[in-house]
């Protein structure tokens, strides 16, 4: 199963409550998977500053201090605000990567959900109610944003393993479903010198789509190729700096509804998790086409 | 007239009351308000009701149905109508996948568009749609009729048996052992009845083409022996 839900605003005024919609998206799909659960805002900022967002199993002895050792050693100020198990650190943009080296430098256990102008991913295992809860996420403010409850089928229940996966900067990929080929699709990407966490399938969606990404194809043209290239059963649903995309294999056996009003552009697994949207009694609803590629951008 | 609000009652105790329902009962007619894509609203109904849904539904509504007649001023999600056995029931909105799977009998109206596999393995079932329908419909479909007023997508009637299929539209493509039949004069009067049925004005039967089963795979072909 697993339940996968995107909102992609085009109404500004909608902007303060991205994160109290999208919540309750997700946790309306609580019993199509209960293993883990994850969110991904697409939020304020961005040009000069960028974030990283990490997550340590010690929060409390991996986050303390991390601020002056990270500006230390890339000789710019840094901010971290610490949500529970997360971390999310603002740098300059310029400094990106150097930050990024001196946090793994500083603290080698921690780990980098997602890198980017504006993303921040908090996912963690555990119902999508308490994951909501525990980053205060219905506060978070955003211009889009995808979230993803598992009910895991390919590989372990952990918080390495559940969903939004980054592989790019400020790109993000949810999924339900199983890919049959992603070893050898793995296997072609490190060759590419993509690299990977996880030996989960939606991984090798997600970095497949940044590589495409990365050789100058538009987020349109890199979902294209998910239909050649990926075997196996998916509903993606992608998220990029400014847009969002959706595409399901041509068997097309994953459930997907979309609506679109002159606010939004929402996904949900269900309708269920559409129902509570702004105007919906409104909105155009559709099934997405099997094979058919759909995006949006500001 | 009872309503029933899934926004205060919950879908446990709506199913239940239908299903305590007693043959002969004066409790006819049902209204539920606020399903907001509840599944299985409706399922199970074994006595002659009205059941009047207001909004959307997710998986399964009318599901094994034997007699009520359900209608949903919304959309369908999956398997609306699955496995149903007598009663009819009839979607404003559209039908999401396997719409009238394995239904043995009963009339399905969807008044929108049915999404891939509509009436799949369909086994006496009358569905009628309005729109088009999505791919692989009426996969292993064995005996009931599918009338489609739109157009029908790939691999239409894939392993069919003797489920009869009429299509107004176009038919992206045929599945393995499905062919396009000749309408003979008991298919225009089944054909017309159906779309009385349905509330379909101002199209006749002879807009339609039927397709069925070629029986070709009904037997092993020693041939094919290779294949194996």
């Amino acid at each position: 199963m697993c339940g996968i839900v995107g909102l992609f605003l085009k109404d500004k005024s909608l902007e303060p409550k991205l994160g109290e919609l999208l919540s309750e998206m997700l946790v309306s799909l609580s019993d199509r998977g209960p293993d883990s659960a994850g969110i991904a805002i697409y939020g304020s900022g961005g040009g000069k500053k960028s974030k990283i967002t990490i997550q340590s199993a010690d929060p409390k002895g991996d986050f303390a201090g991390l601020d002056k050792e990270v500006e230390k050693a890339i000789g710019a100020k840094v901010d971290v605000i610490v949500k529970s198990t997360h971390a999310v650190i603002e740098v300059p943009t310029d400094k990106v990567e150097a930050a990024r080296d001196a946090i793994l430098a500083a603290r080698p256990s921690v780990r980098i959900m997602g890198v980017g102008e504006v993303i921040e991913i908090f996912k963690e295992v555990g119902l999508p109610a308490d994951v909501v809860k525990r980053f205060d996420l219905t506060k978070m403010s955003g211009t889009h944003g995808i979230g993803h409850t598992r009910m895991a089928t390919e590989s372990a229940v952990t918080t390495m393993g559940a969903h939004p996966f980054s592989t790019g900067p400020d790109q993000c990929l949810v999924h339900n479903g199983s890919l049959s080929n992603h070893n050898n699709v793995r296997r072609e990407l490190k060759h590419d010198g993509m690299t990977f966490e996880t030996e989960n399938d939606t991984e090798v969606a997600a970095a497949f789509i940044s590589n495409k990404m990365a050789h100058g194809d538009n987020l349109g043209q890199a979902l294209e190729k998910t239909l050649t290239d990926l075997d196996g059963f998916f509903t993606f649903v992608v998220g990029t700096k400014n847009g969002f995309g959706v595409v399901r294999d041509p068997i097309a056996c994953k459930p997907a509804v979309m609506a679109e009003t002159d606010q939004y552009v929402a996904f949900g697994s269900e309708y269920r998790a559409l129902a509570n949207l702004p105007g919906i009694e409104d909105a155009r609803v559709w099934e997405p086409e099997p094979a058919k590629v759909y995006f949006w951008e500001h | 007239m009872p309503t029933v609000d899934l926004a205060k009652t919950s879908l446990r105790e709506l199913n239940h009351a239908l299903h305590q329902l007693k043959n002969g009962s004066n409790e006819t007619a049902w209204e539920v308000i606020n399903p907001k894509g509840s599944h299985a609203v409706a399922a199970g109904v074994d006595q002659p009701v009205q059941i009047d849904v207001r909004g959307s539904v997710g998986y399964y509504c009318g599901g094994m149905n034997d007699g009520g007649a359900i209608t949903v001023h919304g959309s369908a999600g999956p398997g609306v109508g699955e496995n149903m056995m007598s009663g009819t029931i009839v979607v404003k909105g559209d039908a999401s996948q396997y719409a009238g799977a394995t239904a043995r009998g009963g009339l399905l109206v969807i008044e929108g568009n049915a999404s891939s596999r509509c009436g799949i393995s369909m086994k006496g079932i009358d569905i009628v749609v309005h729109g088009d329908i999505g791919h692989m419909s009426a996969f292993m479909a064995q005996t009931g009729t599918l009338v489609v007023l739109g157009d029908a997508g790939d691999a239409l009637g894939d392993s069919i048996y003797e489920a009869k299929l009429f299509v107004r539209g176009k038919v992206k493509s045929l599945g393995a052992d499905c062919v396009k039949k000749k309408m003979h004069p008991k298919h225009i009067d089944r054909l017309q009845k159906l779309l009385d049925a349905a509330g379909v004005k101002g199209v006749k039967p002879e807009e339609f083409t039927r397709y069925g089963s070629a029986r070709t795979l009904y037997n092993f072909n020693i041939d094919n022996a290779d294949a194996y």
